[in-house]
């Protein structure tokens, strides 16, 4: 087991505020790759966590589309269109739900949480799907957001949702660093080795797991709230259970090393999907499946080993 | 050294892709399925529609009016992308990366509403070839100058059915539905039930079923559907589930013992012809491949499609046929040196040949094709499909007012519609 320190977290989290600054003057299509797969790194990084107390979560397209719809309804359906009311509503709204169903899953461990979670997602998507007047699985466009009364122009929106979208990737990370230095985010790593060992030590394994829970549930809340601000467009394809799986496997990929591992592999993974896309439209899913097996195997403990590995030699 | 090479590569790709973009050159960016359940129905046929136009263009093979080799005497130079991805990354993609001065294709209504403001956003002539969803225009952009679509909506399939189902005197007393549980399956049966309503056949719904997309095994709904005995049984199924409703329904006798209307029937003529059982009301989604007009851009397509991939070319291949020629047709009238916005002002309205006849864009702002839709039952002539008892509806007759959205019109009886 990889013994994780996060005390050079905000070094870590210092190097992502630096990349995603130089990531400004990337091309459009390419800053608005990152800008997306940083709303989809934010899930990842939820994976990631739990993952660490031993949990794979294996439908944390729920919280995701929680954040996606609350931001989706609020700006098309209510009309509040205030990008920090939005958000704030996606991260409450998923945290809710990540209270609710924490105290039921938070009692289960290995295949049977991982399945229990799916179920509930996948009852989510059956849902959504039902709904015809959100659109089914065609879902529905949301209009521009808006800056406490200021309406972007269309020509500066791409900066502004980019900037947005960067920052609070910087400030999640931050939190969950500090989380992860807290009492409870150490713990994880007990409840995922010796549980009865824990409790003996008067901590409650199952307290652990359930802030886990929570916290990986606002931080994927956050992310499909930018997702959906990003793209303009929601759909219940973001709860199905190949969503989520892709979020579990960035995570495998990653690495659990910090927290701006999954949202950097998110961004490569997207990278080399679309290059493979581009260059072989008709077997990019082969090229991707190649890449993704290569680093499984030949990097067991994912991408950010290759930091340790290099801090060893 | 190996560390440096792979962002050196990168970078060259960057630049060099946006050099591409020449005068004697025009790129366009073409998302089609090429993977997943639709691939086979849909990506494949426009895939190969797309090609064949787009060499045939260069060439200067297509017939009058499009003998002109090129646009405007531009060679076209294609991407395909696969519409299985992220619809709203790969469009920028498309066209930031990939130097695409205008985009073909579509075929989800996900992907429609999702890419239909961003071409807006990014100014570039977009054309929808086959999402049904009428929301595009009454909705999501209402006041459009680059999105186009050359495809008629859903809505029409459901009101051109109910219109034929009741003009050839067929028993509608008690009506049943088996439709794929996604939004293409639930508007087409509300657009049904809705139009049947309001021409007033006081018709009884005595079975609606509404199994997963792509499930594949329908034994339990046609036996839902036998049971209730129906008069009438309507879908909209496509590509693989269509196919495997008709192999699985039509042995239980299903289509004996009730009369069944499959909106999308047209396509399973490549695939099983002689498993589809004859009498069955069919239609290809708009003047189309049997019910299209004869005249000599219908003859050249059809015969350079089988001469090029061996098989009859199914409707998805005839819209983006359309959508391809009416791109020409616009840039042509737009003039010498037109670009994007040029072409896109010029498409406004436009009235324009192709293989299924004259296609003029005048709903949702001169931006929506309007077209006639046939229905038919289905024969077997010496072992080649066909149709008979064709009745072919007007797009006068079958779709909206400009002012007013196809379920309010439904709602309200079809108000202005002029039908022969």
């Amino acid at each position: 087991m990889m013994k994780t320190d996060f005390r050079r977290e905000p070094l870590h989290i210092a190097i992502l505020a630096g990349l995603l600054i130089l990531g400004f003057f990337l091309p459009d299509w390419m800053r608005f790759l990152l800008q997306t797969a940083l709303a989809g790194g934010l899930v990842a990084l939820g994976v990631a966590l739990q993952m660490r107390a031993g949990l794979v979560n294996f439908g944390q397209g729920l919280y995701y589309v929680l954040g996606g719809y609350a931001v989706g309804m609020l700006a098309a359906k209510a009309g509040i269109t205030d990008v920090f009311l939005l958000l704030i509503a996606a991260i409450a709204i998923a945290t809710v739900a990540g209270v609710v169903l924490g105290l039921l899953l938070s009692r289960y461990r290995e295949i049977f949480y991982a399945m229990l979670s799916l179920a509930v997602s996948m009852i989510l998507y059956g849902l959504l799907v039902k709904a015809a007047w959100l659109g089914s699985t065609d879902g529905f466009n949301i209009p521009a957001v808006t800056y406490l009364g200021w309406t972007p122009d269309r020509t500066v929106r791409p900066d502004v949702y980019y900037i947005t979208t960067a920052v609070l990737t910087v400030l999640a990370c931050l939190a969950t660093a500090r989380y992860l230095t807290s009492g409870a985010g150490m713990l994880c790593e007990a409840v995922a080795e010796n549980e009865i060992r824990l409790e003996y030590l008067g901590a409650s394994s199952r307290k652990v797991a359930f802030i886990a829970i929570v916290v990986a549930a606002a931080l994927s809340g956050l992310g499909g709230g930018l997702f959906a601000m990003s793209t303009g467009h929601v759909d219940p394809l973001m709860t199905n259970w190949t969503t989520s799986g892709g979020f579990v496997f960035v995570a495998l990929l990653a690495g659990r090393g910090s927290t701006i591992a999954p949202v950097i592999g998110f961004f490569l993974l997207e990278l080399v999907r679309t290059y493979a896309l581009d260059f072989a439209p008709n077997a990019w899913q082969m090229i991707l499946g190649s890449v993704m097996l290569a680093v499984i195997l030949l990097l067991p403990n994912g991408l950010w080993s290759l930091t340790e590995w290099r801090r060893k030699a | 050294m190996h560390k440096t090479i792979i962002p050196l590569c990168l970078a060259g790709t960057l630049t060099a892709t946006g050099a591409w973009a020449q005068d004697d050159t025009i790129q366009i960016g073409v998302p089609v399925f090429l993977s997943g359940p639709a691939a086979g129905a849909f990506g494949q046929p426009e895939r190969n529609a797309a090609e064949l136009l787009f060499d045939s263009i260069n060439e200067g093979s297509v017939p009058a009016p499009y003998d002109s080799e090129g646009v405007n005497g531009r060679t076209i130079e294609a991407t395909f992308s696969d519409e299985a991805s992220d619809a709203v990354v790969e469009y920028r993609n498309l066209v930031d990366r990939n130097g695409a001065e205008v985009v073909i294709g579509y075929t989800s209504s996900a992907n429609c509403k999702s890419v239909a403001p961003l071409a807006e956003e990014l100014q570039t002539l977009t054309v929808f070839v086959d999402c049904g969803t009428p929301q595009i225009f009454e909705e999501v952009v209402t006041d459009p100058t680059y999105v186009f679509r050359t495809g008629l909506t859903a809505t029409t399939d459901a009101v051109g059915a109910a219109r034929y189902l009741v003009d050839t005197g067929v028993d509608l007393s008690r009506v049943a539905g088996i439709n794929q549980n996604y939004a293409w399956g639930q508007d087409n049966w509300r657009d049904f039930t809705g139009s049947l309503e309001a021409l007033e056949t006081g018709s009884e719904i005595v079975s609606e079923q509404f199994p997963q997309v792509y499930v594949g095994q329908y034994g339990a709904e046609a036996s839902a559907l036998l049971t209730s005995s129906p008069t009438l049984i309507f879908s909209s199924f496509w590509g693989g589930d269509l196919e495997a409703f008709v192999l699985q329904a039509a042995p239980r006798g299903l289509f004996a013992r009730s009369q069944v209307i499959l909106t999308t029937g047209e396509a399973l003529f490549p695939t099983i012809p002689d498993e589809l059982p004859e009498g069955t009301i069919i239609s290809a989604r708009g003047p189309f491949s049997v019910f299209a007009p004869e005249n000599e851009l219908a003859e050249w397509f059809r015969t350079a499609y089988a001469e090029r991939f061996g098989q009859e070319p199914t409707y998805p291949a005839w819209k983006m046929a359309q959508a391809v020629l009416g791109v020409k047709a616009a840039y042509e009238k737009a003039g010498e040196g037109a670009d994007s916005t040029a072409a896109a002002e010029a498409m406004e309205n436009l009235e324009f040949e192709a293989p299924s006849g004259t296609v003029r864009m005048s709903l949702g702002n001169g931006h929506q094709a309007a077209q006639s839709i046939s229905y038919g039952t289905y024969v077997l002539e010496d072992g080649e499909p066909g149709v008979e008892n064709v009745i072919t509806y007007s797009a006068e007759c079958i779709n909206p007012p400009a002012d007013q959205t196809a379920a309010e019109w439904i709602a309200a009886g079809f108000p202005g519609a002029e039908c022969d």
